[in-house]
């Protein structure tokens, strides 16, 4: 507890004010704007809710929203289901001093650029990618198959991206568990599979619900996964958003639309706050 | 059953590493296709793809505005998180729980909503599109990042160690200079490759707030509009050697702050 | 009586609503060694950050060298801390450590050199000028903090439970160390603790605290031999506290009706005065005494073997609240349960306001 001079009571607000200062006018002035923005019409001006009831009677908005909950839930259930397995093979029966390594090559395409990540599931599922022609070139099919742009290539592509994030976090997790809960157990008689169903798993379980809102927000408010692998053929939230800058340069609408996701995110983490509380032990 | 747990294991293993890597091995083996499409057969290897991104001045200046907008971002970023970082974690300051609530709310929002906002903001004051407005966003993703990091770094040991140098006849900008910012480098660093990395990375953001000069993620985007093309295996390729190099120096940074 | 060194007058403080210093005066002169002690909350380290310019007082002053240095900041200070965590700079070496308050004033870096390396020998720390701290055990980096702290010669070097963070063994060889090296500095240290056998160890000059405020001070030997209150006569090593009301005076004696009965002690009071008697345990004698105040029976409730004595706790037949405190010789056979003849001598017997 500091008691600090008269003479330098100035000080600590010359320190915090920049960063302040920028975050008011560059993140909190913009979303005003767009809140504004989101009332006004874009054809005629005057205020009113007109684009938020659009986007409720509108079928194929809403259907927007609707396709993006779906893959999100898609996406964060196989994502964990893939990559709580993987995590725990790396964290228990990898030798010790091979795990880093392990766990970096499991991430390492982590570090492509997002664009290139995309492109390269398009590379791979296209009409005549590398599946295809193995799958025809052994003679599994004859036809190739309808890979890329659909919901599956969009889901592919986020779960690759997703297993890695949620690897690192269940990983992380895991080998916090200190050693001595699982002796314990094995001590008082359970078996490797008790010990993991009654110790281990709820024991992670608050680090699995994080990594899994996080998969949640960052998929919901991804643009470009469902634009270069999905195509136009279903529509998700971010992509109506910047069809309706790009095409028509709509702002009210398109910010109208981003205060909608960003609602539906809000919602989401208010649900599963209680989840979400970062135990320290 | 322990034997059958460990092949079972290993194979799951292999085949998670098999889909992690499958599309980055698609990428870079026919990044070397000597051929127009990047699909099988392959024909390669030859460089060619290499030395037409090369000579593609619209890439290469991209590339260049890339590494001059995550480094001076960065930059920023790292500045004022630092400073308000050092603020909060050593003066009593009034709401300062919610001050730096506010300071960390954008972690919390998509990139495509802060940028939809900025070009809200920009197009109604009359900011015309431009890198440095691509550069304002980035700072506005990257503080936060560097705020959080560098504040949780920031013990009460720290506190006694500022006090000690004070004591000691430090006027207040030797403490910063002399005693807070060596102290605090691993996590100071942390926080601008961090940031590096994720300008570097950035799309949304840069393709709302550019237009004719724009970033490296953003030509890609652009390439990508005539198709599969080797020529775009190549650049990614080397987006991802450049991402590679960033986070190597990361983890070393990270590995060097052991001893404490 | 000359200027003091350190003069703290009626000085108060406030965290919040919590008064943690309550109208403290305090005068500290040159060349002393004087220990603050008392419990955690009484206010002590508050006193030292005080004096050290890391807190300002809600009211007072404190005047150093006859100045008035309660605003000023501790850089301007004609003090300086060692810190009970050391807050040694980790990414300097232990020589630029001890240089640092030097190339603050402006010295240049041989003379510099030079000094931090005498400032070293000092504390017989002088090989480990090119090492870094977190290469230097716990002692070590304590000697390296007063070092440093020596190195700028201030007027007054304040201590914050230096030897807090080191184990038993070591605290009582640093302890030693301590007393020598500020015999040879002569500067007047102030030292803050809570281990009353380190302040009687260490002061010239012993000032108990309490709840913010000073219960005693002056010379340790006094302070334990006289306790000016009951509580200092707890805390500053243990008593067996009877309480009891003046009930009749004569011939230079009076008459002290307690718990456990009469006890007639040099001295005149008013009758009705409300007296307590606080005697150490070295005093009181079981069993068959020579002594002269016979003060009852006692059950032995327990026995705890101390290597050179034992401490034995026994309750009062004519009073079970009342417990003993014994210190009996080490060859004593003496065990739990057995009922015991208490007595002492008049004249170790303290007196302390009711």
């Amino acid at each position: 507890m500091s008691t600090t001079g008269n003479d330098r009571r100035a000080l600590p607000w010359a320190l915090v004010t920049p960063a302040l200062g920028w975050t008011l006018a560059f993140f909190v002035l913009p979303f005003i704007a767009m809140g504004l923005s989101s009332l006004t019409a874009h054809e005629g001006g005057g205020f009113g809710l007109s684009n938020y009831s659009q986007f409720f009677t509108n079928p194929s908005y809403w259907q927007a929203m609707v396709n993006s909950l779906q893959v999100t839930a898609i996406v964060t259930v196989v994502s964990v289901l893939l990559a709580y397995p993987f995590a725990w093979i790396l964290a228990e029966q990898v030798p010790e001093r091979w795990q880093r390594l392990a766990l970096m090559l499991a991430v390492l395409p982590f570090w492509t650029s997002y664009v290139v990540r995309s492109y390269s599931w398009l590379l791979v599922l296209a009409q005549n990618g590398v599946i295809n022609r193995a799958l025809t070139g052994s003679g599994l099919i004859s036809e190739p198959l309808q890979l890329a742009n659909t919901r599956l290539a969009t889901v592919t592509g986020f779960v690759h991206f997703f297993v890695m994030l949620l690897t690192l976090t269940i990983f992380a997790n895991l080998k916090q568990l200190s050693p001595s809960y699982r002796k314990a157990a094995a001590d008082l008689g359970a078996g490797p599979v008790r010990t993991f169903l009654h110790v281990v798993l709820p024991l992670t379980l608050p680090g699995i619900m994080v990594g899994a809102f996080l998969t949640f927000v960052l998929c919901i408010g991804d643009y470009i996964t469902p634009q270069i692998l999905g195509g136009n053929n279903e529509l998700l939230m971010p992509q109506l958003v910047m069809m309706q800058i790009g095409r028509r340069g709509d702002f009210p609408l398109a910010s109208a639309l981003s205060i909608i996701l960003m609602a539906v995110v809000t919602v989401a983490y208010l649900a599963c706050a209680r989840w979400l509380k970062i135990e320290r032990t | 059953m322990r034997r059958i747990v460990r092949i079972a294991s290993l194979a799951y293993a292999l085949a998670v590493y098999a889909f992690i890597f499958l599309p980055v091995v698609v990428l870079v083996l026919f990044s070397l296709q000597s051929t127009s499409f990047p699909i099988p057969p392959f024909t390669g290897p030859s460089l060619r793809w290499y030395e037409a991104v090369l000579s593609d001045t619209r890439l290469t200046s991209a590339l260049v505005n890339s590494l001059l907008v995550a480094s001076i971002s960065s930059l920023a970023a790292v500045t004022l998180g630092f400073l308000s970082a050092w603020g909060f974690a050593r003066f009593v300051l009034p709401g300062s729980a919610l001050l730096r609530g506010l300071i960390t709310l954008p972690l919390t929002v998509s990139y495509l909503i802060i940028g939809m906002g900025l070009l809200v903001l920009f197009n109604w004051a009359g900011v015309p599109k431009s890198l440095l407005a691509a550069g304002i966003g980035h700072v506005v993703i990257n503080l936060p990042l560097c705020f959080a990091i560098i504040y949780s770094q920031m013990g009460d040991h720290q506190i006694n160690i500022e006090r000690a140098a004070r004591d000691l006849g430090a006027p207040e900008w030797k403490v910063l200079l002399l005693v807070t910012v060596p102290v605090m480098a691993p996590a100071i660093f942390a926080g601008f490759f961090l940031s590096m990395t994720f300008s570097w990375d950035e799309f949304v953001i840069s393709f709302l707030l550019t237009r004719f000069d724009t970033t490296l993620p953003v030509e890609i985007w652009n390439l990508l509009r005539s198709g599969l093309n080797p020529k775009t295996n190549a650049v990614g390729s080397l987006v991802f050697a450049v991402s590679i190099v960033l986070v190597v120096l990361f983890e070393l940074t990270l590995l060097r702050r052991k001893p404490v | 009586m000359s200027t003091p060194l350190v003069d703290i007058r009626n000085v108060s403080h406030r965290f919040g609503q919590l008064a943690v210093l309550k109208n403290v005066s305090l005068r500290i002169e040159p060349g002393s060694y004087t220990i603050l002690l008392g419990p955690s909350g009484s206010g002590k380290t508050t006193l030292l950050s005080i004096l050290g310019g890391f807190v300002n007082p809600s009211e007072g002053k404190v005047l150093i060298r006859g100045e008035d240095c309660t605003s000023m900041p501790p850089a301007r200070r004609p003090t300086t801390t060692v810190f009970q965590d050391y807050a040694l700079f980790p990414h300097m070496s232990v020589g630029a450590n001890v240089g640092f308050g030097l190339r603050m004033q402006g010295v240049d870096s041989a003379t510099r050199a030079a000094k931090a390396r005498e400032a070293l020998a000092l504390v017989g720390l002088a090989s480990t000028f090119d090492k870094k701290p977190h290469q230097l055990s716990g002692g070590q980096r304590q000697r390296v903090a007063l070092a440093r702290a020596l190195v700028i010669e201030p007027a007054v070097l304040l201590l914050d439970e230096p030897l807090g963070a080191l184990d038993l063994k070591l605290r009582r060889q640093m302890q030693d160390e301590l007393k020598a090296i500020q015999k040879r500095v002569g500067t007047a240290f102030i030292h803050v603790t809570h281990d009353q056998e380190e302040a009687m160890a260490l002061a010239d000059h012993c000032v108990v605290m309490n709840d913010g405020r000073i219960e005693d001070e002056g010379a340790p030997e006094r302070v334990y031999a006289r306790p000016a209150t009951r509580f200092s006569a707890t805390f500053m090593g243990e008593s067996t506290i009877l309480a009891g009301n003046v009930s009749g005076n004569g011939n230079g004696h009076m008459t002290i009706t307690t718990e456990i009965g009469p006890i007639s002690l040099p001295g005149t009071s008013s009758v009705g005065t409300g007296i307590a008697l606080a005697i150490r345990p070295e005093h009181i004698v079981l069993g068959e005494g020579r002594s002269d105040t016979p003060l009852g029976t006692a059950k032995v409730s327990d026995v705890v073997f101390q290597g050179s004595f034992k401490r034995v706790l026994a309750a009062s037949n004519q009073n079970p609240g009342l417990q003993f405190i014994a210190k009996a010789p080490a060859s004593a056979v003496i065990q739990p349960g057995d009922t015991v003849g208490v007595s002492c001598n008049a004249g170790d017997i303290i007196q302390l306001a009711g």
